[in-house]
């Protein structure tokens, strides 16, 4: 069994991305090269609709010559690199207490009820996959889903129902919150410090 | 200089010692599974923990540098504890299937678990099961039992010089494996089998054949290539059931090459094992007396000079003794231990050794690798090789068929111009060795076998003394052999007396008799009108063409002494009898002499080897490099523009023993060829 999938098409960066690599490799000092892996297997990724095919790891590899091992060992060390096809829209639910407590269950519940996926599958239609993750260091706003690369926070099944009912129509649905509340102040607005002071 | 206390025991150790290593030297045990001494550090099986006052908590010694005024405790309760501790993670995976495990008996995993296990297990969970991996057909993984100790992992990176073998996935899904299941390609593999602390990593071809506590161990000397890699026989009544490596700092460390670990079948395959006679075109099976009765007929009233002796490449030192003072009462000056051909002189010896020595390597700054590829033809020289350039600060250069040897090298050209060129200094790379303060040069014998060999060596020569490779106390010059046995013949003076023939010449078909001694590596094509005598052990190309066959023992039926390439004698011991009606091989030589008439001057080994001491006195110091004087050899002459080529096609099958190896066999299929096709040279 091996955990790599072989496309049979060749990969490679995108004149932008090459310029992007350019840059990454030159934040680590000379004969460390090798150190950018990391950030260059997320340039491959996104460049290839978020997942890892065994022609980006080697590409990766040939690219800062790294054996190909070593770049397999990165990649399958890190959830945040998929190695199979995910799908336009990459949730990843977080499990961890504070989420747990505040309801994550019942998100999980929508993903299947509703999109028929649990953890680690796709859509048929190739629009959603489901990733349970761990902590994802927004416990102030749990329960919290990752979109890609935005934060759905402050979740409950029926408000997350609707992200991903605009999600399926193509729309973007504004990341943050999803309750009445600034980022993680509190929820129907300021409590404290309401007197505007003097001064500057 | 670190002075440090260990259970009251004070030590003082060099700066950048481990706690482990200072509690060693202070007499305390330590245990241990991912810690290796040859490897970097890990740190991560945590079973070598020991209590050091003001510290908040246990330390793995392992990764701990020995710091001045540290007081440890190595046995106290605490301690006790802690390693109880990590030894109950590292068993709540770990499968009870010792009974069918092959690593039963001699597992690092038991053995401390006798110490530091629990009874029985507080667990009530599902242990977790890996899939096999597959690596090969030399190590059979049962990756449930791994631990995690990725010894393997960085013997491959470091010493092997492959980055095929990883950790993938992470935490309770860690799984060791190679890049997508490729079979571990490194002439170095089988040692990670010794390495792997548990039954993870076990060998292929010993798979439930034998428990370690029924093998005779016998401590011998490898005799498949010429680095002369120190070797444990371990037997069982006339088999040879396995070959571990043994402990040499000076030659092969603790790691053995895969063609001599896993030959070892071979050695129960197309074995000659009574005499046979050529009668009516067929070879029938015969008695001693009567294969003994036919030479003597043939020999009899022939001159001296019809008859030549070849000696191949796994003959001992006694039975090439015993040749040669038998050609010597035969009055034959036909004598060669060179089946290869290769241009080398006996009259020097500096001119035919390794000088540096193995160990001299690490000693070395600056390396040119002349029509060779140390990986294939010597691979402990050249995980030797790399373990200094790892050290950094080493240039290496190769000159002949350009190679991956698992380190980075410049790649000067293929042929004898280059050298000339690094030779007159017109070549960058001479001005490399120059500046260098102990340079070397490794000529291979894919440099020495051509028709110009000795000219390249003469070549090789003026490089050395140019580049001031020889120096007091620096000998940097270097020939590198693949036969064990060459140069033992060429101390013993196995070349052409007076007027004598070669190599070629005896093979040219114009002796009426000629002698293989296990020489199964030449071209027997012309001798179809001479009488061959073949003495050796295995029916290969050599027993094919004899009229008369003398069955011989291999390299583990016999007690004898084996020079590797440095010229260091070391003394193989007999681990099993040889089959049949075969014989150590200086007895039947011994034999056949008194029946021929010319009866040798020695009934025991003892006085055999009296007898080659009195030609070759250096002999005499086992296990010792006598150093040897600098002179003049080579023939200057004009070289050819031909590009060097290296005489090993086929790590796997180089002579009749792992050619009489099933497991070799499967070994080259699955390696070799895959070479071969990327190369696009297989047509």
């Amino acid at each position: 069994m091996s955990q790599v999938i072989e496309t049979g098409k060749a990969f490679e960066f995108t004149p932008e991305n090459v310029e992007k690599a350019k840059a990454f490799i030159a934040r680590y000092p000379e004969g460390r090269q090798q150190s950018a892996v990391m950030p260059l297997l997320d340039l491959a990724q996104r460049q290839n609709e978020n997942w890892l095919p065994k022609e980006a790891l080697e590409y990766v590899g040939n690219y800062l010559n790294v054996p190909y091992m070593r770049v397999l060992e990165v990649a399958t060390f890190y959830t945040m690199y998929n190695l199979k096809p995910v799908g336009k829209h990459f949730l990843q639910l977080c499990r961890t207490t504070p989420c747990w407590l505040r309801g994550s269950d019942d998100l999980e519940a929508v993903c299947r009820n509703k999109l028929g996926i649990g953890n680690g599958e796709t859509t048929e239609d190739g629009q959603f996959s489901l990733l349970e993750v761990e902590c994802l260091g927004a416990c102030v706003n749990a329960p919290v889903v990752q979109i890609n690369d935005d934060f759905y926070e402050d979740l409950n099944a029926e408000n997350f129902e609707a992200v991903l009912d605009k999600l399926a129509k193509g729309e973007t649905p504004p990341k943050g919150p999803q309750i009445d509340r600034v980022n993680s102040a509190p929820e129907g607005g300021a409590t404290t410090l309401l007197e505007k002071t003097g001064g500057a | 200089m670190p002075t440090l206390t260990v259970d009251g025991v004070e030590v003082t150790v060099d700066p950048g010692t481990t706690v482990l290593q200072a509690c060693e030297e202070a007499g305390a045990e330590i245990p241990r599974f991912c810690y290796h001494e040859r490897l970097s550090i890990a740190g991560n099986c945590r079973m070598c923990l020991v209590e050091m006052e003001k510290a908040p908590k246990l330390i793995a010694s392992c990764a701990m540098p020995a710091g001045d005024g540290m007081v440890i405790h190595t046995n106290s309760e605490i301690v006790k504890q802690g390693r109880e501790g990590a030894m109950e993670f590292l068993l709540i995976n770990h499968p009870l299937d010792c009974p069918i495990c092959d690593q039963g008996g001699e597992c690092d995993l038991q053995d401390q678990s006798m110490a530091y296990g629990s009874g029985d297990s507080r667990y009530d969970e599902l242990k977790r099961a890996v899939a096999e991996k597959n690596m090969g057909p030399l190590i059979k993984t049962t990756m449930t039992r791994c631990i995690h100790c990725t010894r393997c992992v960085r013997f491959a990176t470091e010493v092997a010089g492959v980055d095929d073998l990883g950790a993938i996935n992470r935490g309770e899904n860690m799984e060791i494996a190679t890049y997508l299941e490729q079979a571990l390609d490194s002439e170095l593999s089988g040692n990670i089998i010794d390495l792997c602390p548990v039954g993870a990593l076990t060998s292929k071809p010993y798979a439930f054949t034998a428990r370690p506590w029924e093998l005779s161990k016998t401590e011998s000397i490898d005799a498949l290539d010429a680095v002369g890699a120190n070797i444990r026989v371990d037997s069982r009544g006339d088999e040879v059931m396995r070959v571990l490596p043994r402990l040499h700092e000076d030659v092969n460390e603790e790691w053995l090459s895969d063609r001599s670990r896993f030959s070892y079948d071979g050695l129960k395959a197309q074995r000659l094992d009574t005499p046979y006679v050529r009668k009516d075109g067929k070879l029938q099976p015969v008695g001693w007396t009567e294969a003994f009765e036919a030479i003597k007929d043939k020999l009899n009233g022939l001159e001296g000079d019809r008859i030549g002796a070849i000696a191949g490449d796994m003959v001992c030192a006694e039975s090439m003794m015993a040749l040669k003072d038998l050609m010597e009462q035969l009055g034959s000056p036909n004598l060669d231990c060179r089946q290869d051909g290769a241009a080398l002189s006996a009259e020097t010896r500096s001119a035919y050794l390794f000088n540096t020595t193995i160990a001299g390597i690490e000693e070395a700054d600056a390396l040119l690798i002349v029509g060779s590829n140390p990986k294939t033809e010597a691979s402990l020289i050249n995980a030797r090789i790399r373990k200094r350039w790892k050290m950094g600060s080493f240039p290496i250069a190769l000159i002949g068929e350009e190679a991956d040897l698992g380190y980075a090298h410049e790649y000067l050209g293929a042929g004898p111009n280059t050298l000339q060129d690094v030779a007159n200094g017109s070549h960058s790379f001479a001005e490399v060795l120059k500046k260098a303060e102990r340079p070397m040069i490794i000529v291979g014998q894919g440099a020495l076998t051509r028709a110009d060999g000795a000219a390249v060596l003469s070549v090789a020569r003026t490089i050395a003394e140019n580049s001031g490779m020889i120096s007091e106390g620096w000998n940097g010059f270097n020939i590198l052999h693949m036969a064990a046995s060459r140069v033992a013949g060429l101390d013993l003076g196995l070349v052409p007396g007076e007027g004598g023939k070669g190599t070629r010449e005896i093979l040219s078909g114009n002796l009426e008799v000629v002698f293989l001694l296990g020489a199964d590596e030449v071209d027997t094509s012309s001798l179809s009108n001479s009488f061959v005598i073949y003495q050796g052990s295995h029916g290969d190309a050599g027993a094919q063409a004899a009229d008369v066959i003398l069955p011989g023992s291999a390299y583990t039926e016999k007690d004898a002494i084996w020079v590797n390439t440095e010229g260091r004698p070391q003394l193989g011991r007999r681990a099993i009898f040889p089959p049949g009606d075969a014989r150590e091989d200086w007895t039947i030589l011994r034999a056949l002499s008194e029946t021929l008439g010319k009866t040798l001057p020695y009934d025991t080994i003892h006085q055999l080897r009296e007898r080659m001491i009195a030609v070759a006195p250096h002999l005499a110091d086992i296990d010792v490099v006598t150093p040897a004087a600098w002179g003049g050899f080579g023939e200057s002459g004009t070289v050819t523009a031909d590009p060097f080529s290296n005489p090993i096609s086929d790590y796997y099958l180089t002579n009749s023993i792992s050619r009489a190896s099933k497991i070799m066999a499967e070994c080259s299929s699955s390696f070799s060829k895959v070479k071969f096709e990327e190369t696009g040279t297989n047509g």
